[in-house]
């Protein structure tokens, strides 16, 4: 078991013309994820690895009976590629691209919301199901299946933990990119729910950073919801306000938003903390041990 | 990407929001000149700079205030002497301050009332959502927390812009006489409809003036825009004031890099947004201060790397520097390459400690210790702390 998806997950990639939307379908076939083809307008009836192109997204649908789909549209376009992929029924969207325009996002939600699809992203390095299915851009040899969910707003710094899970002997049931930009589709308690759920999900080790309330409301959730065993980590205690670091959605303002104010309802909600990065995979590990 | 006070104002103008006429100098002259030619009794000489509390501010070195009213050419001139080419300080410019390199001379008004009002995107509802207070020309976040029943907001659809119900209901509770409510429905409406027609991330006005004569008008205008979005605004873009941003941000975005100058001593490189945060709270965890924040992103090569490090030693307060990579798509044989290649032609005069992970990793590692660099490796993160640290007060 896992959340989101698993070895069964039929996937298409839309862009998957363009350099990087072909290079990572490459990867994701490489570890084992079920392609089934791809979607970029005009390119229709194309080959990329091995795969057929389609015009849109409900033809690609109908010929290979996706479910799932990894976006790598440029910024310009990549609201209106989710768009077409909940319109077109696809379960799973996992928007890839980085760039989106904010109010862009504002205007695709309400639909999302709306939908029976499921959003990830964007500006995120995607989700991956060890040994079954990956999608996105996350190496995949770092992973090893087993029982903790893994959830982060953040690439290199989910990898970082992963990695230190594995070196732990802590395999992962599912890990999600949330993404790093200020209106995504899936929220920490979107994914804290599902790997409630989860059966295969034993324990929880969630990556936050400054910028927002998310981790906050996350925090609420857990003390009221979660039974299982949570750690987390906070990215930007020395960030200093009103200066956006590198992400969309990390940046403090008006005093709000800050590793601190994270911290303390984290702590408040009985959530094991990593003080430091190189701590995240021990810190799982106590929130573990601590339960039992 | 934020823009000077009457640049905001322009484009407010533009979209139908009422605000009071004004004129731009760069010289005494020119601010006794717009004086004279905008015909009110008083006008308000404003500096332009890219932070806000200029009305509390003050002038480095004199008593001169960010603004101050003026009720002749005379006075306009002299006001306007007091901050060309100073250095103003409020409490947001940091310690330092910005030097002012123009002025906005506007005509004044009745003032009967000061509200708030600011549009942002609110995370939590997922929608644009508009502002408003009776507690106008205050720090907000301060309303906010002592006093968060005087924040009034309203979301609404990008698309369908604020409803004319919900002007009312603001209106209403803002205790606007009902002879003001078409001119506020005007006011808020064409204000939200600029908010999103421009992609802004903030609009801020404070304060938002009910006049004597039942009008409302914007005092200030604060925008900041969307950077995402800008590739369809170019005619935002060309308000950009690159002299009021950070040169060795500018350089670095040419790059293609993400950099934040901090005040530490400690430069850092790394792959990542968060993880180049976290590795900044790493330096800081072992008792060492981040000089920056820069994330080379997910396919850095051997040019990008080499004006990272150009842009980090470019910061005389670096006393050591910290290359944080996990090698994911990007291999780590591929940075170390990079490393070696930008150290030959940079010629570091700090200590350079890298930590590698990742792909390839023992490859790249090998790299490292095979050049004839002085590199000072690093296994793991807290052994790159404490080393960078340690090179630092070497």
């Amino acid at each position: 078991m896992s959340i989101i998806i698993n070895r069964d997950t039929r996937v298409i990639c839309q862009g998957i013309t363009g350099k990087v939307g072909e290079f990572h379908t490459r990867g994701c076939l490489d570890y084992g994820t079920r392609m089934v083809g791809g979607v970029t307008p005009g390119k229709g009836g194309e080959e990329v690895a091995g795969l057929p192109v389609f015009n849109t997204v409900a033809e690609a649908r109908d010929a290979t009976g996706a479910n799932a789909t990894m976006i790598f549209v440029p910024p310009p376009f990549a609201a209106d590629a989710i768009l077409e992929a909940v319109a077109a029924g696809i379960e799973t969207v996992i928007a890839i691209t980085e760039g989106i325009p904010v109010i862009d996002m504002a205007r695709v939600l309400p639909v999302v919301e709306a939908s029976s699809s499921r959003l990830v992203g964007p500006n995120c390095p995607g989700v991956i199901t060890p040994g079954e299915c990956k999608i996105g851009i996350m190496p995949g040899y770092i992973h090893t299946p087993g029982h903790v969910g893994v959830m982060s707003r953040s690439g290199t710094l989910t990898y970082e933990a992963v990695w230190q899970l594995t070196q732990l002997g802590h395999g992962q049931s599912t890990c999600v990119g949330l993404g790093g930009d200020p209106l995504v589709g899936s929220s920490f308690i979107d994914i804290l729910q599902l790997f409630e759920e989860d059966p295969d999900t034993h324990s929880i080790l969630m990556m936050g950073e400054i910028g927002g309330s998310a981790e906050e409301e996350a925090a609420a959730f857990v003390k009221e919801h979660v039974t299982k065993p949570v750690a987390a980590f906070i990215a930007g205690r020395t960030a200093p306000p009103g200066k956006r670091m590198g992400h969309a959605g990390a940046i403090i303002s008006g005093g709000k938003g800050t590793a601190e104010a994270k911290l303390e309802a984290l702590r408040d909600a009985g959530i094991e903390i990593a003080e430091s990065p190189a701590d995240m995979g021990a810190a799982m590990v106590r929130a573990i041990e601590r339960r039992s | 990407m934020k823009i000077h006070e009457y640049q905001a104002k322009d484009l407010l103008r533009a979209a139908g929001v009422p605000v009071l006429a004004g004129q731009v100098a760069r010289t005494p002259a020119e601010a006794a000149q717009a004086f004279t030619a905008l015909g009110t009794p008083v006008c308000a000489v404003k500096a332009q700079i890219h932070a806000g509390g200029r009305g509390k501010g003050q002038v480095k070195g004199s008593q001169q205030r960010g603004v101050e009213l003026a009720k002749s050419p005379e006075d306009a001139a002299r006001i306007a002497e007091g901050l060309l080419d100073q250095t103003l300080v409020t409490i947001q410019t940091g310690p330092e301050g910005q030097v002012v390199r123009q002025v906005f001379v506007e005509s004044g008004c009745n003032i009967e009332r000061e509200l708030y009002c600011a549009i942002l995107v609110d995370r939590a509802a997922g929608s644009p959502v508009l502002i408003a207070s009776t507690a106008g020309g205050m720090d907000i976040e301060e309303v906010a927390a002592k006093t968060p029943e005087l924040i009034l907001t309203e979301p609404f659809d990008p698309d369908r812009g604020l409803g004319s119900y919900q002007t009312r209901v603001l209106s209403a509770k803002l205790g606007l006489p009902t002879s003001s409510w078409r001119a506020a429905e005007q006011f808020f409406r064409s204000l939200t409809k600029a908010f999103v027609a421009l992609d802004a991330s903030l609009l801020e006005i404070n304060p938002l003036v009910l006049t004597k004569d039942g009008g409302l008008v914007a005092l200030d205008a604060k925008m900041t825009f969307d950077d995402n979005a800008l590739f369809r605004h170019k005619d935002v873009l060309a308000l950009r004031d690159e002299a009021e941003e950070e040169p060795a941000e500018i350089r670095a975005a040419a790059a293609g890099l993400s950099y934040v100058k901090l005040d530490g001593s400690i430069g850092c490189l790394v792959n990542g947004a968060g993880l180049a945060m976290s590795t900044m709270d790493l330096v800081k965890l072992h008792g060492g201060e981040p000089a920056n924040f820069l994330d080379v992103g997910g396919g850095a090569d051997v040019d990008q790397v080499t004006e990272a490090f150009r842009i980090i030693l470019s910061d005389a307060n670096v006393k050591a520097i910290l290359v944080n990579i996990f090698g994911g798509i990007m291999r780590c044989t591929t940075i170390a390459n990079a490393l070696v290649e930008a150290s030959k032609t940079v010629g570091f005069t700090v200590p350079l400690v890298v930590r590698l992970e990742g792909t390839e990793v023992e490859e790249g590692k090998k790299i490292l210790a095979e050049s004839d660099t002085s590199i000072i490796t690093a296994d793991g993160l807290t052994d790159a702390a404490k080393k960078v640290v340690a090179a630092s007060q070497a």
